[in-house]
């Protein structure tokens, strides 16, 4: 409040855990390029990893001002090492089949569409309201898009329907980890900047409960979710996807566009 | 409002009319001034401002719009800046009535309001085609050749069409 070079340690590090998720899962998403199951889904994909991708400029670019050190938002996005990415577990989750990314990005989804209704409507910080705007309206179009894949392949065929239910089960005990938040988030919270993640849950429960039920699955129940990517710990696959994102940067340092 | 003392006032309208021509790079049936997305423009000790604001958060075509503006009012004589505006978010409503119509005339069906975020599951939304202007057509994809159209198919006159999505 006094003085101009006061840092904010919490929020520089909310803010890039933030970013970290929607790079991540920006960049999955974008895997599928060229490759998804028809036309209409690869553009839809492309356009969903694209919305993505914008986000998580926009955050990478806060939290480089935040942070006031001479890191751009492409520093912040190429030139860190594994381990301090704090991203959840869920986004870098390999894109398996069609049904494993369409599961992970309604659970996703629908996490963030709440996350973002609460900061555009509550926030105290300026910023995260004016990246709120646009992301809660693009997020609703996502938890859509992939709730009403979810209940085509869960109510389709006996092939879609086991498929679907596989990444279910593969994917839902790293849902836990979107409510826990970090230290970081916590102290936001606190500052009226984010919401308490916690207090997304009834609201995300009860979308995956809607849309389980009409794709006539089950939500299972998770006897050992998966945590710590807040952390910096992470599967084995979030290290071959930045060797595949940072390539450019890491073999010509500073190039640019 | 007017103020005719203020020579500012008169080169901020210039500006401002150099700018808002502008057509958009993707759309190009519509101006940034039609679509909403210039917001103001002002002059700030002699160099003109254009505040813009994206569409969506990952349009592509933002940094286009941003040069294409700028080379506008650079030719209109004036220095100019660009400011991205992120607050408050555009929104569909803010494309002007003649901008609505320039859409449906190109093709393209224009936004229809009100459309969005009460229901983030399931929504329902009759679009008319932008040729026959028939209530009967089908979404063939959320997504279509922009981040800000869906791919629609009238299923009176068979005419495939692009939505211009409400947000």
């Amino acid at each position: 409040m006094t003085g101009t070079a006061i840092l904010h340690p919490p929020l520089f590090e909310a803010v890039l855990q933030l970013a970290d998720d929607h790079l991540i899962l920006g960049h999955r998403v974008s895997e599928w390029c060229g490759h998804a199951p028809m036309l209409e889904e690869d553009l839809g994909l492309a356009n969903m990893a694209l919305d993505l991708l914008g986000q998580s400029r926009a955050l990478y670019a806060y939290a480089a001002d935040i942070e006031d050190a001479g890191r751009s938002e492409d520093d912040l996005a190429f030139l860190r090492l594994e381990r301090q990415y704090q991203n959840c577990l869920l986004v870098e989750r390999p894109n398996g089949d069609f049904a494993h990314t369409i599961v992970r990005q309604l659970y996703f989804a629908a996490f963030m569409h709440p996350f973002w209704q609460w900061v555009s409507a509550n926030s105290a910080d300026e910023t995260l309201r004016g990246i709120a705007g646009k992301a809660e309206k693009e997020m609703a179009y996502h938890v859509r898009h992939a709730g009403e894949w979810v209940v085509r392949l869960g109510d389709g065929t006996e092939e879609s329907a086991a498929r679907v239910k596989a990444a279910v089960d593969a994917l839902h005990h790293y849902t836990d980890e979107l409510f826990q938040g970090s230290p970081a988030m916590t102290a936001c919270a606190e500052d009226g900047r984010l919401p308490d993640v916690a207090s997304l849950r009834p609201a995300w429960t009860a979308t995956i409960a809607d849309v389980f039920a009409q794709g006539l699955l089950e939500v299972p129940e998770v006897a050992h979710p998966q945590t710590g990517g807040r952390m910096g710990e992470h599967g084995e696959e979030l290290g071959h996807l930045l060797a595949e994102l940072q390539y450019m940067q890491r073999t010509y340092p500073n190039l640019q566009w | 409002m007017v103020n005719p003392a203020s020579a500012q006032s008169l080169d901020a309208a210039r500006a401002w009319a150099a700018a808002a021509g502008v057509p958009d790079p993707e759309v190009p049936c519509v101006t940034v001034a039609e679509l909403g997305i210039l917001r103001d423009v002002t002059i700030e000790d002699g160099v003109a401002v254009a505040h813009v604001t994206p569409t969506y958060s990952g349009c592509p075509a933002v940094l286009a719009i941003e040069l294409a503006i700028e080379a506008a009012l650079l030719e209109a004589g004036f220095e100019a800046r660009i400011e991205r505006v992120m607050s408050p978010a555009w929104t569909t409503d803010w494309i002007t009535p003649e901008g609505l119509e320039n859409l449906r005339a190109y093709g393209i069906a224009p936004p229809v309001k009100g459309s969005t975020s009460k229901m983030a599951l399931f929504g329902e939304t009759v679009v008319n085609c932008p040729r026959c202007g028939s209530a009967d057509t089908q979404k063939v994809s959320e997504f279509g050749s922009t981040a800000c159209k869906a791919h629609y198919t009238c299923k009176a006159c068979a005419e495939p069409f692009d939505y211009f999505k409400c947000i």
